[in-house]
Protein backbone atom coordinates (compact mmCIF):
# COMPACT_ATOMS: atom_id res chain seq x y z
CA UNK A 1 0.00 0.00 0.00
CA UNK A 2 1.38 3.35 -0.65
CA UNK A 3 1.76 6.18 1.51
CA UNK A 4 -0.96 8.03 -0.70
CA UNK A 5 -3.85 4.75 -0.84
CA UNK A 6 -3.37 5.02 3.23
CA UNK A 7 -3.97 8.39 3.50
CA UNK A 8 -7.18 8.18 1.03
CA UNK A 9 -7.98 5.15 3.47
CA UNK A 10 -7.62 6.83 6.96
CA UNK A 11 -10.37 9.72 5.60
CA UNK A 12 -12.30 6.95 3.93
CA UNK A 13 -12.67 5.45 7.72
CA UNK A 14 -13.04 8.92 9.26
CA UNK A 15 -15.96 9.84 7.21
CA UNK A 16 -17.61 6.54 7.84
CA UNK A 17 -16.85 6.86 11.84
CA UNK A 18 -18.24 10.23 11.70
CA UNK A 19 -21.26 8.61 9.74
CA UNK A 20 -21.73 6.00 12.52
CA UNK A 21 -21.32 8.29 15.26
CA UNK A 22 -24.75 10.11 14.51
CA UNK A 23 -26.31 6.57 15.51
CA UNK A 24 -26.90 7.73 19.37
CA UNK A 25 -27.47 3.91 19.93
CA UNK A 26 -23.85 3.28 19.60
CA UNK A 27 -21.35 4.64 22.03
CA UNK A 28 -18.10 6.10 21.22
CA UNK A 29 -16.35 3.04 22.24
CA UNK A 30 -18.64 0.79 20.47
CA UNK A 31 -17.17 3.07 17.38
CA UNK A 32 -14.02 2.03 18.20
CA UNK A 33 -14.37 -1.27 18.52
CA UNK A 34 -16.17 -1.63 15.13
CA UNK A 35 -13.38 0.56 13.83
CA UNK A 36 -10.47 -1.95 14.89
CA UNK A 37 -13.12 -4.99 13.29
CA UNK A 38 -13.53 -2.97 9.83
CA UNK A 39 -9.15 -1.93 10.12
CA UNK A 40 -8.59 -5.81 10.57
CA UNK A 41 -11.02 -6.67 7.65
CA UNK A 42 -9.15 -4.07 5.33
CA UNK A 43 -6.17 -5.30 6.29
CA UNK A 44 -7.03 -8.82 5.28
CA UNK A 45 -8.46 -8.20 2.32
CA UNK A 46 -5.72 -5.89 1.17
CA UNK A 47 -2.89 -8.81 2.31
CA UNK A 48 -5.17 -10.89 -0.26
CA UNK A 49 -4.56 -8.45 -3.17
CA UNK A 50 -7.10 -5.89 -3.54
CA UNK A 51 -6.92 -2.37 -3.49
CA UNK A 52 -7.47 -0.34 -0.52
CA UNK A 53 -10.72 1.35 -1.62
CA UNK A 54 -11.95 -2.00 -2.54
CA UNK A 55 -10.92 -3.49 0.69
CA UNK A 56 -13.01 -0.62 2.46
CA UNK A 57 -15.95 -1.25 0.43
CA UNK A 58 -16.30 -4.96 1.25
CA UNK A 59 -15.31 -4.61 4.99
CA UNK A 60 -18.12 -1.70 5.21
CA UNK A 61 -20.49 -4.26 3.53
CA UNK A 62 -19.57 -6.71 5.52
CA UNK A 63 -20.55 -4.87 8.55
CA UNK A 64 -24.05 -5.00 8.07
CA UNK A 65 -26.57 -2.19 7.40
CA UNK A 66 -26.35 0.58 9.99
CA UNK A 67 -29.74 -0.05 10.45
CA UNK A 68 -29.95 -3.46 11.73
CA UNK A 69 -26.42 -2.65 13.37
CA UNK A 70 -28.17 -0.18 15.60
CA UNK A 71 -31.18 -2.13 16.30
CA UNK A 72 -29.07 -4.64 17.20
CA UNK A 73 -27.23 -2.16 19.60
CA UNK A 74 -30.44 -0.87 20.92
CA UNK A 75 -31.87 -3.96 21.78
CA UNK A 76 -28.66 -4.50 23.93
CA UNK A 77 -28.30 -1.12 25.50
CA UNK A 78 -31.98 0.02 25.40
CA UNK A 79 -30.73 2.73 28.29
CA UNK A 80 -28.92 4.39 26.08
CA UNK A 81 -32.85 4.72 23.95
CA UNK A 82 -33.65 7.21 27.60
CA UNK A 83 -30.86 9.73 27.58
CA UNK A 84 -28.92 9.51 31.02
CA UNK A 85 -27.72 13.06 32.20
CA UNK A 86 -26.37 11.95 35.13
CA UNK A 87 -23.99 9.57 33.68
CA UNK A 88 -20.39 11.08 33.15
CA UNK A 89 -20.35 12.93 29.27
CA UNK A 90 -18.64 10.43 26.35
CA UNK A 91 -14.89 10.21 26.30
CA UNK A 92 -15.46 11.91 23.50
CA UNK A 93 -16.14 15.00 24.93
CA UNK A 94 -12.81 16.21 26.46
CA UNK A 95 -11.67 19.72 28.01
CA UNK A 96 -10.98 19.95 31.50
CA UNK A 97 -13.70 22.96 31.37
CA UNK A 98 -16.25 20.54 31.35
CA UNK A 99 -14.97 18.29 34.21
CA UNK A 100 -14.71 21.18 36.22
CA UNK A 101 -18.08 22.27 35.40
CA UNK A 102 -19.92 20.18 37.85
CA UNK A 103 -17.91 21.47 41.19
CA UNK A 104 -18.19 24.90 40.10
CA UNK A 105 -21.82 24.66 39.81
CA UNK A 106 -21.90 23.49 43.36
CA UNK A 107 -19.99 26.12 44.64
CA UNK A 108 -21.92 28.56 42.97
CA UNK A 109 -25.32 26.82 44.29
CA UNK A 110 -23.48 26.54 47.45
CA UNK A 111 -22.77 30.35 47.58
CA UNK A 112 -26.17 30.67 46.44
CA UNK A 113 -27.40 28.72 49.91
CA UNK A 114 -24.87 30.21 52.11
CA UNK A 115 -25.70 33.68 50.94
CA UNK A 116 -29.76 33.72 52.22
CA UNK A 117 -28.11 32.81 55.47
CA UNK A 118 -25.65 36.01 55.67
CA UNK A 119 -28.36 38.30 57.05
CA UNK A 120 -29.12 36.53 60.13
CA UNK A 121 -25.58 36.97 61.14
CA UNK A 122 -26.15 40.70 61.48
CA UNK A 123 -29.48 39.98 63.48
CA UNK A 124 -31.78 40.39 60.30
CA UNK A 125 -33.67 37.70 60.57
CA UNK A 126 -35.76 35.85 58.23
CA UNK A 127 -39.29 35.40 60.25
CA UNK A 128 -39.02 39.43 61.33
CA UNK A 129 -37.37 41.11 58.91
CA UNK A 130 -40.17 40.02 55.47
CA UNK A 131 -39.87 43.44 54.10
CA UNK A 132 -35.96 42.91 53.87
CA UNK A 133 -35.90 40.01 52.60
CA UNK A 134 -39.22 40.40 49.93
CA UNK A 135 -37.24 43.61 48.34
CA UNK A 136 -33.31 41.61 48.41
CA UNK A 137 -34.48 38.45 47.40
CA UNK A 138 -32.68 38.10 44.18
CA UNK A 139 -29.20 38.91 45.19
CA UNK A 140 -28.91 35.74 47.13
CA UNK A 141 -28.87 33.53 43.97
CA UNK A 142 -28.97 35.71 40.77
CA UNK A 143 -25.18 37.01 41.28
CA UNK A 144 -24.28 33.46 41.67
CA UNK A 145 -26.28 32.36 39.25
CA UNK A 146 -24.07 35.27 36.83
CA UNK A 147 -21.07 34.48 38.05
CA UNK A 148 -21.26 31.18 37.25
CA UNK A 149 -21.95 31.89 33.73
CA UNK A 150 -19.17 34.28 33.84
CA UNK A 151 -16.74 31.77 34.55
CA UNK A 152 -18.22 29.14 31.95
CA UNK A 153 -18.73 31.97 28.95
CA UNK A 154 -15.51 33.23 30.39
CA UNK A 155 -16.82 37.11 29.68
CA UNK A 156 -14.52 40.23 29.32
CA UNK A 157 -13.92 42.08 32.44
CA UNK A 158 -15.82 44.54 30.46
CA UNK A 159 -18.78 42.70 30.83
CA UNK A 160 -18.18 41.98 34.07
CA UNK A 161 -18.05 45.34 35.19
CA UNK A 162 -21.14 46.01 33.48
CA UNK A 163 -22.88 43.10 35.29
CA UNK A 164 -21.43 44.05 38.70
CA UNK A 165 -22.76 47.76 38.15
CA UNK A 166 -26.13 46.75 37.39
CA UNK A 167 -26.27 44.68 39.97
CA UNK A 168 -25.06 47.32 42.38
CA UNK A 169 -27.78 49.69 41.29
CA UNK A 170 -30.19 47.29 41.74
CA UNK A 171 -29.22 46.65 45.68
CA UNK A 172 -29.01 50.15 45.53
CA UNK A 173 -32.54 50.64 44.61
CA UNK A 174 -34.02 47.94 46.87
CA UNK A 175 -32.14 49.27 49.85
CA UNK A 176 -31.54 53.38 50.06
CA UNK A 177 -35.35 54.13 49.52
CA UNK A 178 -37.12 55.03 52.31
CA UNK A 179 -40.33 52.84 51.58
CA UNK A 180 -42.47 51.65 54.52
CA UNK A 181 -43.15 47.59 54.94
CA UNK A 182 -46.60 48.09 53.67
CA UNK A 183 -46.40 50.00 51.12
CA UNK A 184 -47.16 49.27 47.25
CA UNK A 185 -43.63 49.83 45.52
CA UNK A 186 -42.11 47.58 48.37
CA UNK A 187 -44.07 44.78 46.35
CA UNK A 188 -43.35 46.31 43.24
CA UNK A 189 -39.65 46.42 43.34
CA UNK A 190 -40.05 42.84 44.76
CA UNK A 191 -41.84 41.86 41.81
CA UNK A 192 -39.85 43.88 39.30
CA UNK A 193 -36.52 43.68 40.87
CA UNK A 194 -35.87 39.92 39.90
CA UNK A 195 -37.23 40.66 36.05
CA UNK A 196 -34.87 43.10 35.96
CA UNK A 197 -31.98 41.11 37.42
CA UNK A 198 -33.13 38.30 35.67
CA UNK A 199 -32.34 40.21 32.61
CA UNK A 200 -29.32 41.29 33.99
CA UNK A 201 -28.27 37.57 34.02
CA UNK A 202 -29.41 37.27 30.46
CA UNK A 203 -26.15 39.19 29.42
CA UNK A 204 -24.22 36.99 31.11
CA UNK A 205 -25.95 34.14 29.51
CA UNK A 206 -25.76 35.19 26.38
CA UNK A 207 -21.67 35.51 26.87
CA UNK A 208 -22.13 39.17 26.66
CA UNK A 209 -23.54 39.22 22.91
CA UNK A 210 -26.56 40.53 24.12
CA UNK A 211 -27.36 42.67 20.82
CA UNK A 212 -27.21 39.12 18.86
CA UNK A 213 -30.90 38.28 17.90
CA UNK A 214 -30.34 34.79 18.06
CA UNK A 215 -28.35 34.69 21.68
CA UNK A 216 -31.46 36.27 22.91
CA UNK A 217 -33.60 33.97 21.47
CA UNK A 218 -31.54 30.85 23.21
CA UNK A 219 -32.34 33.03 26.48
CA UNK A 220 -35.52 33.21 26.21
CA UNK A 221 -35.47 29.27 25.50
CA UNK A 222 -32.93 28.88 28.60
CA UNK A 223 -36.01 30.97 30.72
CA UNK A 224 -38.51 28.37 29.75
CA UNK A 225 -36.61 25.47 30.51
CA UNK A 226 -35.31 26.73 33.71
CA UNK A 227 -38.77 27.98 34.64
CA UNK A 228 -39.88 24.32 34.41
CA UNK A 229 -36.38 22.75 35.79
CA UNK A 230 -36.87 24.75 39.00
CA UNK A 231 -40.62 23.76 39.53
CA UNK A 232 -39.44 19.86 39.17
CA UNK A 233 -36.91 20.38 41.75
CA UNK A 234 -39.52 22.32 44.19
CA UNK A 235 -42.06 19.29 43.56
CA UNK A 236 -39.13 17.31 44.69
CA UNK A 237 -38.13 19.52 47.73
CA UNK A 238 -41.55 18.89 48.43
CA UNK A 239 -41.45 15.59 49.38
CA UNK A 240 -38.06 15.96 51.03
CA UNK A 241 -39.70 18.13 53.36
CA UNK A 242 -42.85 16.03 54.05
CA UNK A 243 -41.02 12.89 55.04
CA UNK A 244 -38.25 15.02 57.03
CA UNK A 245 -41.36 16.70 58.92
CA UNK A 246 -42.64 13.17 58.99
CA UNK A 247 -40.11 11.20 60.29
CA UNK A 248 -38.29 13.25 62.50
CA UNK A 249 -41.95 13.95 64.13
CA UNK A 250 -41.91 10.01 64.56
CA UNK A 251 -39.11 9.78 66.72
CA UNK A 252 -40.60 13.04 68.71
CA UNK A 253 -37.87 15.67 67.53
CA UNK A 254 -39.76 19.09 65.51
CA UNK A 255 -38.10 19.48 62.66
CA UNK A 256 -40.09 22.25 61.39
CA UNK A 257 -37.60 25.15 62.63
CA UNK A 258 -34.86 23.69 60.73
CA UNK A 259 -36.89 23.63 57.44
CA UNK A 260 -38.35 26.73 57.48
CA UNK A 261 -35.41 28.40 58.24
CA UNK A 262 -32.49 26.75 56.44
CA UNK A 263 -33.78 23.80 54.00
CA UNK A 264 -36.30 25.94 52.47
CA UNK A 265 -34.47 29.29 51.97
CA UNK A 266 -31.33 27.74 51.17
CA UNK A 267 -32.76 25.19 49.24
CA UNK A 268 -35.00 27.28 47.26
CA UNK A 269 -31.17 29.59 46.51
CA UNK A 270 -29.30 26.49 45.32
CA UNK A 271 -32.36 25.42 43.11
CA UNK A 272 -32.11 28.65 41.35
CA UNK A 273 -27.86 27.70 40.19
CA UNK A 274 -28.70 23.45 40.08
CA UNK A 275 -31.89 24.35 37.73
CA UNK A 276 -29.51 26.38 35.14
CA UNK A 277 -27.04 24.34 35.13
CA UNK A 278 -29.38 21.49 34.65
CA UNK A 279 -30.78 23.75 31.15
CA UNK A 280 -27.26 24.11 30.24
CA UNK A 281 -26.31 20.72 30.48
CA UNK A 282 -29.24 18.49 28.76
CA UNK A 283 -30.25 21.26 26.06
CA UNK A 284 -28.23 18.89 23.08
CA UNK A 285 -29.49 15.78 25.31
CA UNK A 286 -33.25 16.11 26.33
CA UNK A 287 -36.28 17.55 23.88
CA UNK A 288 -37.14 21.14 25.64
CA UNK A 289 -40.07 20.75 27.08
CA UNK A 290 -41.68 24.02 27.28
CA UNK A 291 -42.33 23.80 23.45
CA UNK A 292 -44.08 20.32 24.47
CA UNK A 293 -46.15 22.22 27.07
CA UNK A 294 -46.74 25.14 24.64
CA UNK A 295 -48.18 22.71 22.27
CA UNK A 296 -50.73 21.14 24.84
CA UNK A 297 -52.18 24.01 25.89
CA UNK A 298 -52.41 26.44 22.97
CA UNK A 299 -55.47 24.42 22.31
CA UNK A 300 -56.93 24.24 25.67
CA UNK A 301 -56.05 28.07 26.26
CA UNK A 302 -57.55 29.20 22.96
CA UNK A 303 -60.84 27.18 23.74
CA UNK A 304 -60.79 28.51 27.46
CA UNK A 305 -60.50 31.80 26.53
CA UNK A 306 -63.11 31.80 23.59
CA UNK A 307 -65.55 30.39 25.99
CA UNK A 308 -64.40 33.32 28.21
CA UNK A 309 -65.31 36.16 24.90
CA UNK A 310 -68.79 34.30 24.44
CA UNK A 311 -69.45 34.48 27.97
CA UNK A 312 -68.64 37.98 28.20
CA UNK A 313 -70.90 38.49 24.98
CA UNK A 314 -73.91 36.52 25.90
CA UNK A 315 -74.64 37.62 29.39
CA UNK A 316 -73.52 41.49 28.46
CA UNK A 317 -71.86 41.24 31.96
CA UNK A 318 -69.18 44.07 32.01
CA UNK A 319 -66.06 43.00 33.63
CA UNK A 320 -65.56 43.41 37.36
CA UNK A 321 -62.43 45.58 37.74
CA UNK A 322 -61.98 45.16 41.48
CA UNK A 323 -58.87 45.19 42.98
CA UNK A 324 -56.81 42.09 41.45
CA UNK A 325 -58.72 42.38 38.12
CA UNK A 326 -56.35 43.85 36.36
CA UNK A 327 -53.25 42.02 37.65
CA UNK A 328 -54.72 38.73 36.52
CA UNK A 329 -55.72 40.14 33.23
CA UNK A 330 -51.75 40.90 33.09
CA UNK A 331 -51.03 37.09 34.02
CA UNK A 332 -53.11 36.26 31.51
CA UNK A 333 -51.74 38.18 28.98
CA UNK A 334 -48.16 36.66 30.07
CA UNK A 335 -49.11 33.49 29.57
CA UNK A 336 -50.91 34.25 26.27
CA UNK A 337 -47.13 35.39 25.40
CA UNK A 338 -45.64 32.99 27.10
CA UNK A 339 -47.24 30.43 24.99
CA UNK A 340 -46.59 32.50 21.79
CA UNK A 341 -42.88 32.39 22.62
CA UNK A 342 -42.33 29.17 23.11
CA UNK A 343 -43.81 28.21 19.97
CA UNK A 344 -41.99 30.77 18.38
CA UNK A 345 -39.09 29.56 20.10
CA UNK A 346 -39.25 25.96 18.67
CA UNK A 347 -39.96 26.53 15.22
CA UNK A 348 -38.34 26.21 12.48
CA UNK A 349 -38.20 29.62 10.25
CA UNK A 350 -38.38 28.09 7.30
CA UNK A 351 -41.31 25.38 7.42
CA UNK A 352 -45.03 26.54 6.32
CA UNK A 353 -47.61 27.94 8.15
CA UNK A 354 -49.59 25.14 9.59
CA UNK A 355 -52.98 24.48 11.67
CA UNK A 356 -51.16 25.42 14.77
CA UNK A 357 -50.11 28.63 13.35
CA UNK A 358 -53.78 29.17 12.94
CA UNK A 359 -54.86 28.43 16.27
CA UNK A 360 -52.00 30.51 17.94
CA UNK A 361 -53.04 33.18 15.78
CA UNK A 362 -57.07 32.76 17.47
CA UNK A 363 -55.29 32.34 20.86
CA UNK A 364 -53.74 35.86 20.50
CA UNK A 365 -56.07 37.79 18.97
CA UNK A 366 -58.88 36.49 21.32
CA UNK A 367 -56.32 37.38 24.17
CA UNK A 368 -56.49 41.14 23.10
CA UNK A 369 -59.62 41.34 22.31
CA UNK A 370 -60.49 40.61 25.98
CA UNK A 371 -57.98 42.67 26.92
CA UNK A 372 -59.33 45.83 25.41
CA UNK A 373 -62.30 44.89 27.43
CA UNK A 374 -60.76 45.25 30.58
CA UNK A 375 -58.86 48.28 29.33
CA UNK A 376 -62.06 50.04 29.04
CA UNK A 377 -63.51 48.72 32.16
CA UNK A 378 -60.01 49.95 33.99
CA UNK A 379 -59.61 53.49 32.54
CA UNK A 380 -62.94 54.53 33.79
CA UNK A 381 -61.67 53.30 37.65
CA UNK A 382 -57.95 55.07 36.92
CA UNK A 383 -59.68 58.18 36.17
CA UNK A 384 -62.22 58.19 38.84
CA UNK A 385 -59.64 57.17 41.70
CA UNK A 386 -56.25 58.49 40.32
CA UNK A 387 -53.13 56.46 39.44
CA UNK A 388 -51.28 54.69 42.27
CA UNK A 389 -47.77 53.03 41.41
CA UNK A 390 -50.09 49.48 41.95
CA UNK A 391 -52.36 50.36 39.05
CA UNK A 392 -50.03 52.63 37.01
CA UNK A 393 -47.30 49.66 36.96
CA UNK A 394 -50.74 46.82 36.48
CA UNK A 395 -52.23 49.26 33.52
CA UNK A 396 -48.01 50.14 32.06
CA UNK A 397 -47.50 46.22 31.61
CA UNK A 398 -50.88 45.83 30.40
CA UNK A 399 -50.01 48.35 27.72
CA UNK A 400 -46.81 46.76 27.00
CA UNK A 401 -48.35 43.61 26.46
CA UNK A 402 -50.71 44.82 24.43
CA UNK A 403 -48.56 46.38 22.33
CA UNK A 404 -46.70 43.02 22.04
CA UNK A 405 -49.46 40.97 21.27
CA UNK A 406 -51.08 43.11 18.37
CA UNK A 407 -47.95 43.53 16.58
CA UNK A 408 -46.92 40.16 16.89
CA UNK A 409 -50.38 39.35 15.68
CA UNK A 410 -50.16 41.32 12.68
CA UNK A 411 -46.98 39.88 11.81
CA UNK A 412 -48.51 36.48 12.77
CA UNK A 413 -51.38 37.13 10.36
CA UNK A 414 -48.79 38.16 7.49
CA UNK A 415 -46.87 34.95 8.07
CA UNK A 416 -50.16 32.62 8.00
CA UNK A 417 -50.85 34.42 4.48
CA UNK A 418 -47.71 33.77 3.34
CA UNK A 419 -47.22 37.31 3.08
CA UNK A 420 -44.47 37.50 5.55
CA UNK A 421 -41.36 35.46 6.80
CA UNK A 422 -41.49 33.85 10.14
CA UNK A 423 -38.11 35.84 10.97
CA UNK A 424 -39.83 38.81 11.22
CA UNK A 425 -42.24 37.87 14.27
CA UNK A 426 -38.81 35.97 15.75
CA UNK A 427 -37.09 39.30 15.64
CA UNK A 428 -39.53 41.23 17.07
CA UNK A 429 -40.02 38.99 19.86
CA UNK A 430 -35.93 39.23 20.54
CA UNK A 431 -36.12 43.30 20.01
CA UNK A 432 -38.49 43.43 22.41
CA UNK A 433 -36.71 42.33 25.28
CA UNK A 434 -35.27 45.38 25.69
CA UNK A 435 -38.59 46.84 26.11
CA UNK A 436 -39.14 44.78 29.33
CA UNK A 437 -35.29 45.48 30.55
CA UNK A 438 -36.53 48.96 30.77
CA UNK A 439 -39.99 48.98 32.07
CA UNK A 440 -38.23 46.29 35.23
CA UNK A 441 -35.73 49.22 35.64
CA UNK A 442 -38.25 51.82 35.81
CA UNK A 443 -40.06 50.65 38.30
CA UNK A 444 -37.55 49.42 40.66
CA UNK A 445 -35.63 52.63 40.27
CA UNK A 446 -38.21 55.92 38.97
CA UNK A 447 -41.35 54.86 40.80
CA UNK A 448 -40.89 54.91 44.28
CA UNK A 449 -39.53 58.90 43.80
CA UNK A 450 -42.16 59.60 41.43
CA UNK A 451 -45.20 58.04 43.92
CA UNK A 452 -43.31 59.58 46.76
CA UNK A 453 -42.48 56.59 48.53
CA UNK A 454 -45.97 55.40 49.06
CA UNK B 1 -25.48 -24.00 1.33
CA UNK B 2 -27.17 -20.64 3.08
CA UNK B 3 -28.03 -21.26 6.93
CA UNK B 4 -30.89 -19.52 7.94
CA UNK B 5 -30.65 -16.78 10.18
CA UNK B 6 -32.25 -18.32 13.07
CA UNK B 7 -30.34 -21.15 13.28
CA UNK B 8 -27.06 -18.81 13.18
CA UNK B 9 -28.38 -16.74 16.04
CA UNK B 10 -28.88 -20.20 17.86
CA UNK B 11 -25.50 -21.16 17.62
CA UNK B 12 -23.84 -17.54 17.80
CA UNK B 13 -23.63 -17.28 21.61
CA UNK B 14 -22.60 -21.28 22.39
CA UNK B 15 -19.68 -20.40 19.38
CA UNK B 16 -18.26 -17.40 20.63
CA UNK B 17 -18.21 -18.87 24.30
CA UNK B 18 -16.96 -21.96 23.24
CA UNK B 19 -13.79 -19.85 21.10
CA UNK B 20 -13.07 -17.76 24.68
CA UNK B 21 -12.40 -20.79 26.73
CA UNK B 22 -9.15 -21.14 24.40
CA UNK B 23 -8.16 -17.94 25.40
CA UNK B 24 -9.07 -14.09 25.46
CA UNK B 25 -9.17 -12.67 22.13
CA UNK B 26 -10.68 -10.31 19.85
CA UNK B 27 -14.11 -9.28 17.62
CA UNK B 28 -12.49 -10.04 14.26
CA UNK B 29 -10.25 -12.83 15.89
CA UNK B 30 -13.26 -14.75 16.83
CA UNK B 31 -15.05 -13.97 13.52
CA UNK B 32 -12.38 -15.42 11.77
CA UNK B 33 -12.26 -18.36 13.62
CA UNK B 34 -16.09 -19.57 13.43
CA UNK B 35 -15.74 -19.05 9.77
CA UNK B 36 -12.74 -21.46 9.87
CA UNK B 37 -14.72 -23.91 12.16
CA UNK B 38 -17.36 -23.93 10.30
CA UNK B 39 -15.56 -24.16 6.98
CA UNK B 40 -16.72 -20.74 5.74
CA UNK B 41 -20.43 -21.79 5.54
CA UNK B 42 -21.13 -20.20 8.76
CA UNK B 43 -21.69 -16.27 7.72
CA UNK B 44 -22.17 -13.71 10.14
CA UNK B 45 -22.61 -10.18 9.55
CA UNK B 46 -19.97 -8.69 11.03
CA UNK B 47 -21.37 -5.88 12.60
CA UNK B 48 -23.59 -8.05 14.74
CA UNK B 49 -21.18 -10.01 16.77
CA UNK B 50 -20.59 -6.83 19.36
CA UNK B 51 -23.82 -6.69 20.24
CA UNK B 52 -23.90 -10.38 21.40
CA UNK B 53 -20.51 -10.04 22.87
CA UNK B 54 -21.96 -7.00 24.69
CA UNK B 55 -24.90 -9.07 25.88
CA UNK B 56 -22.45 -11.89 27.23
CA UNK B 57 -21.02 -9.05 29.33
CA UNK B 58 -23.81 -7.72 30.89
CA UNK B 59 -24.71 -11.47 31.42
CA UNK B 60 -21.47 -12.02 33.13
CA UNK B 61 -20.44 -14.25 31.15
CA UNK B 62 -17.54 -12.55 29.65
CA UNK B 63 -15.65 -9.74 30.30
CA UNK B 64 -13.67 -7.14 28.64
CA UNK B 65 -10.52 -5.11 28.83
CA UNK B 66 -8.86 -2.36 26.43
CA UNK B 67 -5.65 -3.13 25.53
CA UNK B 68 -2.70 -1.29 23.59
CA UNK B 69 -0.19 -3.52 22.08
CA UNK B 70 3.09 -2.25 22.17
CA UNK B 71 2.94 -1.38 17.97
CA UNK B 72 -0.76 -1.09 17.40
CA UNK B 73 -4.14 0.18 18.14
CA UNK B 74 -6.52 0.00 21.27
CA UNK B 75 -8.35 -3.27 21.01
CA UNK B 76 -11.10 -4.78 23.18
CA UNK B 77 -10.21 -7.90 24.67
CA UNK B 78 -13.15 -10.64 26.05
CA UNK B 79 -12.19 -13.02 28.54
CA UNK B 80 -14.56 -16.24 29.58
CA UNK B 81 -15.51 -16.13 33.05
CA UNK B 82 -16.40 -19.07 35.31
CA UNK B 83 -19.94 -18.16 35.29
CA UNK B 84 -19.27 -18.51 31.09
CA UNK B 85 -17.91 -21.75 31.52
CA UNK B 86 -21.10 -22.78 33.15
CA UNK B 87 -23.21 -21.53 30.45
CA UNK B 88 -21.23 -22.64 28.10
CA UNK B 89 -21.81 -26.77 29.78
CA UNK B 90 -25.77 -26.38 29.99
CA UNK B 91 -25.39 -24.90 26.42
CA UNK B 92 -23.42 -27.96 26.03
CA UNK B 93 -25.76 -30.40 27.35
CA UNK B 94 -29.18 -28.71 25.59
CA UNK B 95 -27.36 -28.63 22.08
CA UNK B 96 -26.50 -33.05 22.76
CA UNK B 97 -29.84 -33.75 23.58
CA UNK B 98 -31.19 -30.83 20.52
CA UNK B 99 -28.38 -33.12 18.22
CA UNK B 100 -29.73 -37.01 19.55
CA UNK B 101 -33.12 -35.66 18.86
CA UNK B 102 -32.52 -34.59 15.10
CA UNK B 103 -30.50 -37.89 14.35
CA UNK B 104 -33.24 -39.82 15.64
CA UNK B 105 -35.59 -37.90 13.31
CA UNK B 106 -33.31 -37.93 10.56
CA UNK B 107 -32.81 -42.15 10.62
CA UNK B 108 -36.73 -42.30 10.67
CA UNK B 109 -37.37 -39.65 8.16
CA UNK B 110 -34.58 -41.52 6.08
CA UNK B 111 -36.74 -44.57 6.13
CA UNK B 112 -39.78 -42.80 5.29
CA UNK B 113 -38.07 -41.14 2.16
CA UNK B 114 -37.17 -44.28 0.75
CA UNK B 115 -40.31 -45.78 1.15
CA UNK B 116 -42.13 -43.16 -0.25
CA UNK B 117 -40.12 -41.68 -2.88
CA UNK B 118 -41.29 -44.53 -5.76
CA UNK B 119 -44.61 -43.71 -4.22
CA UNK B 120 -43.97 -40.50 -6.12
CA UNK B 121 -42.57 -41.29 -9.06
CA UNK B 122 -45.06 -43.19 -10.07
CA UNK B 123 -47.64 -40.27 -9.68
CA UNK B 124 -45.91 -37.79 -11.43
Amino acid sequence: MTVDSNHDLDSQIAEWRSYVHRRRELHYTDVEELEDHLRSRITELTEAGLRADEAFLIAVKRMGSLDELSREFAREHSERLWKQLMLPGEPDLPAARSRRELPVMVICAAVAALAIKVPSLFGLNLDDEGAFYLSNLSFFALPPLAAYFVWQRRLSPRVIGALAGLFILGAVAANAYPLADDSQSLVLTAIHLPIALWLVVGVAYVGGEWRSQRRRMDFIRFTGEWLIYFVLIALGGGVLTAFTVGTFRAIGVDAETFIQSWLLPCGAMAAVVVAAWLVEAKQSVIENMAPVLTRVFTPLFAVALLAFLVGIIWTNNGIDVERDALILFDLLLVIVLGLLLYAISARDPAARPVLFDRLQLVLVVIALIIDVFVLVAITGRITQWGFSPNKTAALGENLILLTNLAWSSWLFFGFVRNRMPFARLEQWQTRYIIVYFVWAWTVVLAFPPVFGFA
Amino acid sequence: MHITKDLVAASAMPLVLGILTEGESYGYAILKQVNDLSGGQLEWTDGLLYPLLHRLERLGHVESAWETPPAGRRRKYYRITDQGRAELAEQRRQWATVVDALQGVWSTSQSIKLIKAPAWESAG
